[in-house]
């Protein structure tokens, strides 16, 4: 190896100037509610942009609500189960699972646009961000859960139009009891509008974090067709959105063991019963628990030092040049 | 004009690379690499497909860590002080990596925010890079209706929102036609001349590279040759540069006829 002096090389700077050679401000809290505020912007714009995915993701869980649930609704009798608390139609009961269903649908479609921004170098327009990682990662994260809310509350509108709507008692804020109540009532079915959203904002945090780490070890994009097959089908299959999990214990006890692991499951139910302004304790820590280890994952997948990311074929396109 | 300026200090390079090896389990992406950017200079980096130059890029950018050897951008080592080496650095990947659907000025302030920029300044910036590269009468269209050399200036006028001292640049020029070709390099090689900046530029053109040039001469993940043009030539015997870089990497290939 020869290295020459590049004197010749090296151009006069004294006209070194104008808008460009300012040096960087470190970054203020402000810097990043700029940068958070970008990610989001972007995914919610990108999503907007997208009609075929809005409409989609639209058409998906209303086919399943206006064709598949209502031909099931003579197959399978639902009994009065908490957080319900008289016998409901089976469209009531099937609707926070596909609440669920577009929940998954949308982490597992940004983890493919994840791969797929992989290969085009978006995911490494991102990362070469100076902010830190994690915050990049948990901020991209939020915005595919900013996308999900969209499409939950504009198929809970349509839905409302098919008399689903949560009819429990109007959520009272303030103090007080009976007539002397001083506060906000809120009447259904806006409570349930209402307490649905942060159960909503868990979940899709939770599954996004799934999708996240699953699109830092999926290595190519024609693997999401596999995607697709061994992991969205099995997830929602296998847990208690089309059906109630004692009513799988009844046919296969070994299938109600793998629901009831399915931390999908879970995000159902901390839905249904949110819907109904209850808090399940379980399902909630179930899914807390898991967006803690998928988000740990992901971030460690992430790492360029640790991460699975510098391995060969990984998203630098590895050794090709 | 600026109390702040980062480049007072001109002994420092815009870039320095030393001794950054990297392996993909048992192949040997780069081998003991070592080069520098200093300011104002067009620094080619010169390697047929598979050299290396991916690698290192993905390595200065901080996509993977570099486990041997140092990189820093403006003595600001990448690993140890990764936020303020990335703050100044600009780079257009070979891939495209503008949002289709979204247009100029939306994908520029989404960059502009990526830095931590508010939207108000971010379009202020992203109107005058628009500016700088001759786009500003298609701020408000979508990517997608751009050409393939437009949309590339646009990337460019990407890399300098943040006002970067670095500019890191892989095969840019791929895929477009002649008049896209120098009008993309007639823009960056503007950048250096007016601004100062470093740009280190990956190519396999030879035509890309002028006389000025430093140049390192990138070959299966080692540096066969960095300096200047001149220097090159006389380095391997070579009349011009595509025969001196046959020469050069040839003679990897056969040690015994070097």
């Amino acid at each position: 190896m020869t290295i020459e002096p590049v004197a010749a090389a090296r151009a006069s700077v004294s006209q070194a100037s104008v808008i460009l050679d300012r040096a960087p401000q470190r970054h203020g809290l402000l810097a990043y509610i700029n940068c958070f505020n970008g990610i989001v912007w972007r995914e919610v714009l990108r999503f907007l942009h997208q009609r075929e995915r809005f409409l989609s993701a639209l058409v998906r869980p209303l086919v399943w609500l206006f064709i598949f649930a209502a031909g099931f609704r003579q197959v399978l009798g639902i009994s009065i189960i908490p957080p319900y608390e008289t016998y409901v139609l089976y469209e009531t009961y099937v609707t926070p699972g596909l609440l669920g269903m577009v929940l998954l649908f949308n982490a597992m479609q940004s983890s493919l646009s994840m791969v797929y921004d992989r290969e085009t170098g978006a995911m490494r327009t991102l990362l070469v961000s100076p902010f830190p990682r994690w915050f990049l990662l948990s901020s991209k994260l939020l915005g595919g859960v900013a996308v999900a809310l969209l499409q939950v509350y504009t198929f809970l509108a349509i839905a409302y139009f098919w008399d689903i709507q949560p009819d429990w008692p109007a959520l009272q804020i303030g103090f007080g009891q009976g007539d002397g109540f001083v506060g906000i009532s809120i009447p259904p079915p806006f409570n349930g509008y209402i307490t649905v959203l942060p159960a909503i904002v868990l979940a899709g945090l939770m599954l996004g974090a799934l999708a996240l780490f699953m699109s830092s070890v999926i290595r190519q994009l024609e693997n999401f067709a596999g995607v697709m097959n061994f992991v969205i089908f099995p997830m929602f299959f296998a847990s208690s959105a089309l059906y109630p999990l004692w009513k799988i214990r009844e046919s296969s006890p070994l299938l109600y063991e793998i629901c009831w692991w399915n931390p999908f499951t879970h995000a159902v139910e901390l839905i249904r019963f949110a819907f109904y302004g209850q808090l399940n304790l379980l399902a909630f820590a179930v899914v807390a628990g898991c967006l803690v280890a998928f988000l740990g994952a992901a971030i460690y997948a992430y790492n360029p030092s640790k991460g699975l990311i510098g391995r060969r074929g990984g998203p630098g396109g590895g050794p090709k040049g | 004009m600026d109390a702040k300026v980062d480049h007072i200090d001109e002994t420092v390079e815009a870039l320095t690379v030393q001794g950054v090896s990297h392996r993909f389990g048992d192949y040997t992406a780069l081998d003991n690499v070592s080069l520098i950017v200093p300011k104002g200079s067009f620094t080619v980096l010169l390697g047929l497909n598979g050299a290396g130059k991916s690698t290192l890029f993905a390595l200065i950018t901080r996509l993977y860590d570099n486990t041997s050897g140092s990189i820093s951008i403006l003595d600001r080592d990448v690993r140890r002080r990764p936020t303020e080496a990335l703050q100044r650095l600009g780079v257009v990947f070979q891939a495209r990596t503008l949002d289709q659907d979204l247009s100029l000025v939306q994908n520029l302030t989404y960059h502009a925010a990526l830095h931590g920029l508010g939207s108000r300044e971010g379009r202020k910036r992203a109107n005058a890079a628009l500016e700088l590269v001759g786009l500003s009468d298609r701020a408000g269209e979508k990517v997608r209706n751009l050409s393939g050399g437009q949309a590339r200036r646009v990337e460019i006028a990407r890399c300098m929102l943040h006002r970067p001292s670095l500019l890191l640049l892989d095969e840019p020029t791929v895929g477009l036609d002649i008049g896209s070709r120098e009008s993309v390099i007639s823009i960056v090689r503007e950048l250096v001349a007016t601004h100062g900046l470093g740009v280190l530029w990956a190519t396999h053109l030879i035509d890309e590279i002028e006389e000025t040039d430093a140049i390192v001469v990138l070959d299966k993940g080692k540096v066969l040759y960095s300096g200047s043009v001149p220097g090159l030539r006389k380095h391997a015997g070579a009349d011009n540069v595509s025969d001196a870089f046959r020469a050069l990497t040839d003679a990897t290939i056969k040690p015994e006829a070097a």
